[in-house]
C-alpha cells in the first residue's frame, strides 16, 4: 500500500508532464486535424534553451525560485515563436491537402531539427546535464516520501492548465479557438482570423511542451536531442486515450497514462511502453472517441 | 525466333533488368563496386518492396497505416526463427540451405498475411487518422511481444543474432521484381479498381455494389505478405534482428519514402524508396550534417511538389491498364521544371 502511494506520486508528477505535452497535440488536431509529429521536439528544444540561458546567464550559481520561473517562462516563449515560425514554414502551404501531407513534413520537420540539433557543434549528441532549478529536499508525510521538486511540478503544471482552461472559456481568442475547432469554414465566415488562431495555438502548444520539457529535465536531469521522442510518443496516446481534440480529455489522459505506466513499470520494467500502446489499441476499438470525446457523425 | 524477338520487344524491360543484375553482379565481382554499395543497394531493394506494400494501403484503398514495421517485424521474425531456432540452416548444404531460406520466406510472409488479416478486421472500424494511429498501437505492441518471447526461441529485448546471411543481391532483386509486378497485377485486376474506387469515394464504391470490407481486407492482406517478404530479406541480409529495429520511426520512414516519391504510383513508391535509401549514404562525408540535410531536403519536395516526385506517372514499363495514368518519358523532368515556372508567371499575371 505504501509502495502504492509512492508509485502514485511518482505517476502523477510524470503524468503532469504528458498531460502538458498532450494538450499540445490535442489542441493542435483539435484546430487543423493534423498529427504533428513534430511536437514532441518542442519539449526538447524548451530543455535546451532554459540549459543554456541558466549555463550563460548565470553559470553555477544557484537561481532563486523566481528567476528560475522567469528563465522558464522566458525560454518557453521563444519556443512558442519557434514554434509559430515551424507552422507557417512547413505546416500552412500543405493546409489544403490532405492532413497525412501536412504529418509527413511534420517527420520532416522532426528530422531536420533532432539532426540539426545533434549537429551543431555548441550543442551535439553528447547528453549534458540539466542545470538544478530549485533546491530540492524531501517532505515525508506518513508513509510516502515526496520530494519537492515533484510537488512543484504537479503545482505549475495544474496552475498552467487552470490559466489554459480560462483563455479557452473566458476570452475571445479562446472563443475564436473553439469555433474554428469546431468549424473552420463556417467560422471564416464569421469573421474569424483563422491564421491567427492556428498561430496562438501553435504559440500554446509549444510554449506548454517546452515548460514541461523543462519540468521533466528537473527530475530527470539527462538532456540530449532525442530524448523527446518516445516522451512524444506517449503524450500523443495520452491525447488519443483521452479523447484527441478535447484539452480536459489531454489533461486526464496524461494523468492515467503516467500512473498507468509507472505502475507496470514497477512490475516489469520491459513490458511498460508496450502495454501503454495496449492500452491506446483497446481504447481506440471499444470507443474510438477516447474516453471524454463526443461520438463522430459522418458526413456524407 | 521471330516469336522470341517479338517477346522480347513487347518485354524490353526484362532483358534490362536482367542486364542490370548481370551489370551490378560483374562489377561486384571485379571489385569495381564493392560490398559496402552493394549492401546499400540491397537494402534500398528492400525499403523499395516495403514502399509498394505501403502503397497498397495507402495509395490504393486509402487507408493510412503507420504500423509498416510491424508487419516486416513479423516476416523477419517468422522466418529467421524458422532458419535459425528450428532448423539450423548454416549446418546444411547449399541447395538445402536455399530451399530452406525459399520456404521460410514464403511461410513468414503467409504468417505476415494472417496477422494483417486479424490487425485488419478490428482496425477497419475506424477510418482516416483513427485508423493510422491504432496501426501505429499494433505495431508498437507486435514490437512488445518480440521483447518478451523468451531469449532462446527470439531472442528478447537483445535480439536474434546468427541468422545465416542467404539473402544475396540476386534473390533480393528477384522478390523486390516480383512484388513490384504483383503490386501492378492488383492495380489492374479487379481488386485494384475495387481499392481505388474505395480511395476515391468509400460511399459512391459502397453504392455501386462493392464489397468495401472485404477490399480493404484483401488490401490489408496483400500489403502484409509482401511487408513479410521484405521483413524475411532484411533478416537474412542483416543476419542481426533487434525488436527496437522495427519501431515506429521505421513505419514513418517507409511511409516518408512513398509520399516523397509519389502517393499511388508504383513507379513513384521504386524512386522515392531508392532515392531517400541512398541519399544519406552519399552524404555520407558529411557525416552529422547528413541528416540535417535529408530532412530539409524532404521537407523541400513536400512543400513544392506536394504529390510527390512522380505525382501520379507511371513508369511505361509497368503498362498499366487502369485508365488515366500518364506514363513518365524523358521529357518529364522538363514538364516539372517548366510547370514550376508557369506557376510563377500565372501568380504574377494574378498580381497584375
Amino acid at each position: 500500500m505504501e509502495n502504492f502511494l509512492q508509485l502514485l506520486v511518482y505517476g502523477l508528477q510524470l503524468g503532469s508532464v504528458y498531460a502538458l505535452l498532450a494538450i499540445g497535440y490535442t489542441m493542435v488536431f483539435g484546430i487543423i486535424k493534423m498529427i504533428n509529429m513534430a511536437h514532441c521536439d518542442f519539449l526538447m528544444m524548451g530543455c535546451y534553451i532554459v540549459f543554456f540561458m541558466v549555463s550563460i546567464f548565470f553559470g553555477d550559481q544557484m537561481i532563486g525560485p523566481a528567476v528560475a520561473l522567469l528563465v522558464v517562462l522566458v525560454g518557453s516563449s521563444i519556443i512558442g515563436g519557434v514554434g509559430v515560425g515551424i507552422e507557417r514554414i512547413a505546416y500552412k502551404p500543405l493546409r489544403n491537402r490532405p492532413t497525412i501531407m501536412c504529418m509527413i513534413s511534420a517527420i520532416g520537420v522532426s528530422t531536420f531539427t533532432q539532426n540539426l540539433f545533434r549537429a551543431l557543434p555548441f550543442i551535439g549528441p553528447t547528453p549534458r546535464s540539466f542545470p538544478k532549478l530549485i533546491q530540492d529536499f524531501t517532505i515525508t508525510v506518513g508513509p510516502v516520501q515526496i520530494s519537492f521538486a515533484r510537488i512543484v511540478t504537479v503545482a505549475i503544471a495544474i496552475v498552467i492548465m487552470l490559466i489554459l482552461w480560462f483563455v479557452v472559456q473566458r476570452t475571445k481568442i479562446g472563443m475564436h479557438m473553439r469555433a474554428v475547432s469546431n468549424d473552420k469554414d463556417a467560422s471564416s465566415l464569421m469573421g474569424v482570423n483563422i491564421n491567427r488562431v492556428i498561430s496562438i495555438t501553435f504559440f500554446i502548444g509549444a510554449f506548454l511542451a517546452a515548460v514541461s520539457g523543462c519540468l521533466y529535465a528537473t527530475s530527470y536531469t539527462v538532456i540530449q536531442p532525442t530524448m523527446a521522442t518516445t516522451l512524444g510518443n506517449k503524450a500523443f496516446i495520452a491525447a488519443v486515450v483521452g479523447g484527441i481534440g478535447d484539452i480536459r480529455g489531454a489533461v486526464l489522459g496524461g494523468f492515467v497514462i503516467g500512473v498507468v505506466e509507472i505502475l507496470v513499470t514497477s512490475v516489469w520494467s520491459d513490458l511498460a511502453y508496450g502495454f501503454l500502446f495496449l492500452v491506446l489499441v483497446i481504447i481506440l476499438l471499444l470507443k474510438p472517441e477516447g474516453l471524454l470525446g463526443k461520438p463522430m457523425t459522418e458526413k456524407v | 525466333m521471330g516469336k522470341v524477338l517479338k517477346v522480347v520487344k513487347n518485354n524490353l524491360e526484362f532483358p534490362i533488368f536482367l542486364l542490370f543484375f548481370l551489370l551490378v553482379t560483374l562489377l561486384h565481382n571485379a571489385g569495381i563496386v564493392n560490398s559496402y554499395i552493394m549492401q546499400v543497394l540491397m537494402l534500398a531493394c528492400i525499403y523499395i518492396m516495403m514502399a509498394e506494400s505501403l502503397n497498397i494501403l495507402n495509395g490504393m484503398t486509402g487507408l493510412s497505416s503507420l504500423g509498416q514495421a510491424g508487419f516486416m517485424s513479423v516476416g523477419a521474425y517468422m522466418s529467421a526463427m524458422i532458419t535459425t531456432t528450428f532448423l539450423n540452416v548454416s549446418a546444411m548444404n547449399g541447395v538445402a540451405q536455399v530451399v530452406a531460406f525459399l520456404g521460410a520466406t514464403i511461410v513468414g510472409a503467409i504468417v505476415t498475411a494472417i496477422c494483417g488479416v486479424l490487425i485488419g478486421i478490428p482496425a477497419l472500424r475506424l477510418r482516416g487518422d483513427y485508423l493510422a494511429i491504432v496501426t501505429l498501437g499494433f505495431c508498437e505492441v507486435i514490437r512488445a511481444i518480440w521483447r518478451v518471447i523468451p531469449s532462446d526461441i527470439a531472442g528478447a529485448a537483445f535480439g536474434l543474432t546468427g541468422i545465416p546471411n542467404l539473402a544475396n543481391f540476386f534473390w533480393i532483386f528477384l522478390f523486390m521484381l516480383l512484388s513490384v509486378y504483383l503490386c501492378r497485377n492488383y492495380m489492374d485486376s479487379s481488386f485494384g479498381r475495387a481499392c481505388l474506387a474505395i480511395r476515391d469515394n468509400e460511399i459512391a464504391a459502397d453504392t455501386m455494389g462493392i464489397n468495401c470490407f472485404k477490399y480493404k481486407v484483401i488490401a490489408f492482406a496483400t500489403s502484409a505478405f509482401i511487408a513479410g517478404l521484405a521483413g524475411s530479406m532484411y533478416a537474412h541480409l542483416m543476419s542481426y534482428i533487434q525488436p527496437d529495429v522495427f519501431s515506429y520511426s521505421k513505419s514513418t520512414d517507409f511511409l516518408v519514402y512513398l509520399y516523397a516519391g509519389g502517393v499511388g504510383s508504383i513507379s513513384g513508391a521504386m524512386v522515392g524508396a531508392f532515392a531517400l535509401t541512398v541519399l544519406p549514404e552519399v552524404l555520407r562525408d558529411l557525416e552529422n550534417w547528413r541528416l540535417v540535410i535529408y530532412g530539409a531536403l524532404l521537407l523541400i519536395i513536400i512543400i513544392f511538389r506536394p504529390t510527390g516526385l512522380f505525382g501520379g506517372r507511371e513508369f511505361a514499363f509497368l503498362k498499366m491498364k487502369t485508365g488515366g495514368v500518364k506514363v513518365f518519358h524523358a521529357k518529364t523532368p522538363i514538364l516539372w521544371v517548366k510547370s514550376l515556372f508557369n506557376k510563377k508567371e500565372k501568380k504574377e499575371a494574378a498580381a497584375k
